[in-house]
């Protein structure tokens, strides 16, 4: 079903981080004004990206922006590439021992890399998911996982007014997402990171943390921020709004509102019935 | 008599009002108004205050729901709204990613005033631009314990089923306080 919007409402990092939770296989087209990308993804892994035209060949063009042949060289090859796909093309420059299957591997993770990276900074565009569309089979794929991506690209995303916006108290504490497959060692963290991720306890705020690692409001918001994204972190108790906070002082406690004891299990069961014959 | 409450919020046109007007036995009592901001002229009115609904169980017993204003300068109003609710919807237009994020907020501000069970109602599904209540969950980091139930306001079976779940989660918070 449809998973379609703009880019205005609901960003890259959401989107990218919806695929890889829902663990989703397919396509994702964005479209603005001026360009176009697309997006592969298998089984929730980032597959294949790129952006502009897609004829389905520009290694050549690829191995030239990572060092790995000359301009004079990727232009012979690429003139010598019509009808062949990537796949092929590869396996040519590898048996003539031009470059290694390494080599490519590398450059086309990096081209990926690249171009995710770039649809961070999109603000505005129209997307949609094309589920179980795939790149055809002579397209270079290599699988690369999303959180880190979605933690690179967070941190892309630097503008203090949105990670003003979305962490805007730092009073709260953090702990790690219980979800089973989020594995630490799978995500590449700074040396920062590690340092921060060392101080996660319920027991201590944000605050706390950022003091101990003697690190700013900003960096410490940036630093949170990408682990949330990811999924790696959440808070302890979900931050109130600001505006709540005197109201929920003036009230006794949390939970004065419950249901009180007034309302007995058979008044429950009595609703349902009702509604029920409704 | 006793009187209980439920209530339904949810962003600006989440379809609040239209799921009170499918299942209560008194016409809305709405507080509507034509609506000036050019903004938020995707209908036609919008309710500045609350809606009312109700549902007389018998003599002694009777079930209300109120329904939030959408708009985010009436937020003052929740806080009065919530008190002594026996639990809430939270309402999201599925066809409207740009309203999730508002949803995640009023679900957390709600959650702050009371620990009482809520579902969530992923709306409009009869709409071919629906997102799918799992991705809803995923988007509103739901724990996996809080429903999030597929909902077309204007089928009275489906916001029957809305407020059954409701019920049975309220049932269940009572016997798990009474150890049972
Ligand atoms: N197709 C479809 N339309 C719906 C559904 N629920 C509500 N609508 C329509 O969506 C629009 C908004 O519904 P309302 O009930 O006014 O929404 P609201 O949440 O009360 O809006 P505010 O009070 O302005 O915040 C109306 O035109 C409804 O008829 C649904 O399940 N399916
Ligand atoms: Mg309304």
């Amino acid at each position: 079903m449809a998973l379609k919007g703009n880019l205005r409402d609901f960003s890259t990092t959401q989107l990218l981080n919806l695929i890889n939770l829902a663990r989703k296989t397919g396509t994702l087209s964005i479209q603005t004004d001026s360009e176009s990308a697309q997006m592969s993804f298998r089984e929730g892994k980032l597959i294949y990206a790129y952006m502009g035209n897609n004829n389905g060949n520009h290694l050549a063009q690829i191995l030239q922006n990572s060092g790995k042949l000359s301009a004079e060289q990727a232009q012979v090859i690429q003139s010598h590439a019509e009808g062949k796909s990537d796949k092929e093309i590869g396996h040519l420059l590898v048996t003539a021992r031009r470059v290694t299957q390494n080599d490519i591997i590398q450059s086309v993770r990096q081209y990926i890399l690249d171009t995710v990276y770039k649809l961070f900074t999109w603000g505005e565009g129209f997307f949609r998911f094309d589920a179980n569309k795939l790149p055809g089979s002579g397209y270079i794929t290599i699988p690369i996982d999303l959180e880190s991506v979605i933690m690179e690209g967070s941190r892309r995303l630097k503008e203090w007014e949105i990670l003003q916006d979305e962490l805007p108290d730092l009073d709260v504490a953090l702990r790690f997402t219980d979800r089973p497959d989020a594995r630490l060692r799978n995500i590449n963290l700074t040396v920062e990171e590690w340092r921060v991720v060392s101080f996660v306890n319920p027991r201590n705020s944000i605050r706390q943390i950022a003091k101990a690692n003697n690190l700013s409001d900003f960096e410490i918001r940036r630093i949170v921020y990408g682990m949330l994204q990811a999924g790696l972190v959440e808070f302890v108790n979900q931050p109130k709004p600001a505006a709540d906070k005197k109201e929920s002082a003036a009230r006794p406690q949390k939970g004065a509102a419950e249901p009180s004891p007034a309302v007995k299990r058979s008044v429950v069961v009595r609703l349902i019935d009702r509604i029920r014959g409704l | 008599m006793q009187a209980v409450k439920m209530v339904i919020t949810g962003p600006f046109s989440a379809g609040k009002t239209q799921f009170i007007g499918s299942v209560s036995e008194i016409d809305v009592v709405s507080t509507e108004r034509k609506i000036s901001s050019v903004a938020e002229k995707v209908k036609e009115s919008t309710t500045v205050a609350m809606d009312f609904g109700r549902i007389t169980v018998g003599d002694d017993l009777v079930l209300y729901l109120f329904g939030t204003p959408g708009q985010r300068r009436f937020d003052f109003m929740w806080d009065i709204l919530s008190q002594g609710m026996l639990g809430f919807v939270v309402m999201v237009d599925s066809t409207k990613p740009e309203t999730f994020r508002e949803a995640k907020r009023i679900l957390e501000t709600f959650e702050s005033y009371a620990s009482t069970p809520f579902v969530v109602a992923a709306n409009k599904q009869d709409q071919e631009d629906a997102w799918e209540p799992e991705d809803l969950r995923i988007i509103l980091r739901l724990r996996p314990e809080v429903k999030i139930l597929p909902c077309v306001a204007t089928d009275k079976e489906s916001v029957k089923n809305t407020l059954l779940e409701l019920l049975y989660s309220i049932l269940d918070q009572l016997d798990q306080e009474n150890g049972n």
